[in-house]
């Protein structure tokens, strides 16, 4: 299962990377758990993951991962200060209603965050808006009236965000279809992860 | 296919060494009674505990031979195939001390007297459980549990078990439980209390020589903590405001179908169960707090707890609320412990842990199936 997991989520692979041998790490949203336990069999990390859906709690059981059951955004309260060597919030920011809190309780919480998150301003989701519709696509794959997606971004609104809380990114690989994108980020890339911390 | 463990039964064990209560108290010896379902592995290292609650005893799965209808009150939870799969494991059900099913309790008789203990017994404590448990493991030759499980006053031994016995116990399980009572807590347990001090048959607890039964203040007790159980939403539910007769007739009978459930209730449960033991039962309840040495700091409670936790509450349940059972889960992050937490959404309030629920079943099934994966590697 280790190798078909990180296949079927590139932007794991780029986590992964990033996450050396015993690190500690809380992954918010970690649905079925597969990162952690990947990241457990690979890296020996100690990890919980946070999730509030039934099935998913009971599929991290099976997985043999920490999981503790509540929202992500009032449930990352519980966590003491720099308690984690790695917070990783993978394809969910998009979905947070309190994201600026949360980009801080990250960094409270983690000594680094890892986030991934589709670009908004990938020029296909650019193109489908010129066209006149709302972008749909296997990353954003609802309706405008059915999306969990509330805070929808581009590479560069994250930046500016990331800046304007001084938090210091400290590495990012952008993504299309598992392949590395280096020219035109914000426009050639749909998925990007980022790896950041607060200002010292 | 999940089926009953089928006929089982109930074992007694004898210990001649002294017992040292929490509270000084000595008693000389001491029976235990038991029951075990599944085989006990080479290693013996596939043993579960199950600490039982309250009004809970070691009967836990299966039926008598002589009593087929006398089922064991988790036998949804336990059997072969179910979450805790007797094909697997090794699983232990016992009566505690001071119990009223057959081990050494306030209704035994003392040996120094020829007489029931009565008042005389001792107070005893979720530690003098665990220690007369760890006596029972070491007599079934096991070093290391599997497991340490219960649901409410069960889930406040099990984790028990992880400080006192930090090397005996690989994962504990603390289901509908809580760190410690709150006052609203104690202060029900001190209203059924006062209830049974309160009967005229009570006798200061020797009523046993009078030839009666407390029976009516043990039914108060009773009819109280039924409430207690269950939430306000599932007692709608069940009986709303449902008239026996459909017409109110103006007097004190039983109008309403909730006085005459809890009423039959309170009567069942007189009828068995001893007026000591619940006493005993609910200050156990009371003094449980393992932080009450450490200025009230949990954190430092769980400090030397080594074992991995599942804890596990339910959103209706306000006599053990789910906020309690985060705190457990706080102070075992704060330790850096392995430890996962469901919050089951049930409408049962703290009967919930008792009930079937696919998802309290799937989180269950699914740890301790781990549990056996990593006993078996």
């Amino acid at each position: 299962m280790n190798t078909s997991i990180i296949q079927s989520r590139p932007d794991f692979a780029a986590i992964a990377a990033w996450i050396p041998q015993g690190s500690s790490v809380l992954d918010l949203g970690c649905g079925d758990g597969s990162l952690l336990r990947y990241l457990r069999e690979t890296r020996q990390v100690r990890g919980y993951g946070v999730e509030i859906s039934d099935a998913n709690i009971a599929a991290s059981i099976a997985n043999g991962v920490n999981v503790i059951q509540s929202d992500l955004e009032s449930g990352i309260a519980d966590f003491e200060n720099q308690s984690f060597d790695f917070v990783i919030l993978s394809q969910t920011l998009q979905a947070t209603r309190h994201t600026e809190a949360l980009m801080k309780e990250i960094v409270r919480v983690g000594r680094e965050g890892i986030i991934s998150f589709p670009n908004f301003g990938y020029w296909k989701n650019r193109l489908q808006v010129m066209l006149g519709n709302m972008p749909v696509s296997d990353e954003l794959p609802y309706q405008w009236y059915d999306t969990p997606n509330v805070h929808l971004c581009t590479l560069d609104d994250f930046e500016i965000l990331c800046d304007h809380q001084k938090i210091l990114i400290l590495g990012r690989h952008v993504m299309t279809n598992g392949s590395e994108v280096h020219m035109l980020p914000n426009l050639l890339g749909s998925t990007a992860v980022y790896r950041f911390r607060r200002e010292a | 296919m999940s089926t009953s463990v089928g006929i089982v039964s109930a074992q007694r064990a004898t210990f001649e060494a002294p017992f040292t209560f929490r509270s000084g108290a000595v008693l000389p010896r001491h029976d235990l009674v038991y029951e075990t379902y599944g085989t006990l592995n080479a290693a013996k290292s596939n043993a579960i505990l199950i600490c039982h609650a309250l009004s809970g005893h070691h009967h836990v799965a299966g039926y008598y031979a002589d009593d087929t209808q006398n089922i064991g009150w988790w036998d949804n939870m336990v059997g072969p195939g179910k979450p805790i799969d007797t094909n697997k494991f090794f699983v232990i059900g016992l009566n505690n001390l001071g119990g009223c099913h057959g081990s050494t309790g306030p209704s035994s008789i003392d040996p120094r007297t020829g007489k029931p203990y009565g008042a005389s017994f001792p107070v005893v404590t979720v530690e003098d459980w665990v220690e007369s448990q760890a006596r029972l493991a070491d007599l079934l030759g096991i070093q290391q549990f599997a497991a340490v499980l219960g649901g409410s006053l069960g889930g406040m031994q099990a984790m028990q078990w992880a400080l006192s016995y930090p090397g005996r116990v690989r994962h504990v399980l603390a289901i509908a439980s809580a760190p410690h009572l709150t006052a609203q807590n104690i202060a029900f347990n001190d209203v059924a209390r006062s209830a049974i001090l309160t009967d005229p048959d009570f006798h200061g607890g020797d009523f046993y020589q009078h030839g009666v039964v407390p029976t009516r203040g043990l039914r108060l007790a009773r009819m109280l903590g039924h409430i207690t159980y269950l939430s306000d939403d599932a007692m709608a539910d069940k009986f709303g405001r449902e008239l026996r007769t459909g017409k109110l007739n103006f007097s004190y009978d039983i109008e309403f179908q909730i006085e005459s459930y809890l009423r039959y209730q309170g009567d069942k449960f007189a009828a068995y169960f001893d007026a000591n033991t619940y006493l005993l039962m609910t200050k156990a309840l009371d003094y449980f707090d393992p932080a009450r040495d450490l200025d009230g700091n949990l954190n430092r409670a769980f400090a030397p707890a080594q074992a991995k936790f599942l804890v596990i509450s339910f959103t209706t349940d306000w006599r053990f609320a789910p906020e309690r059972s985060r705190e457990i889960v706080h102070a075992l992050l704060h330790n850096k412990r392995d430890v996962s937490y469901a919050e089951i959404t049930s409408a049962h309030g703290h009967d919930a842990f008792l009930m079937e629920d696919e998802q309290y079943f799937a989180v269950m099934r699914n740890y301790l199936s781990r549990i056996n994966e990593e006993i078996s590697s």
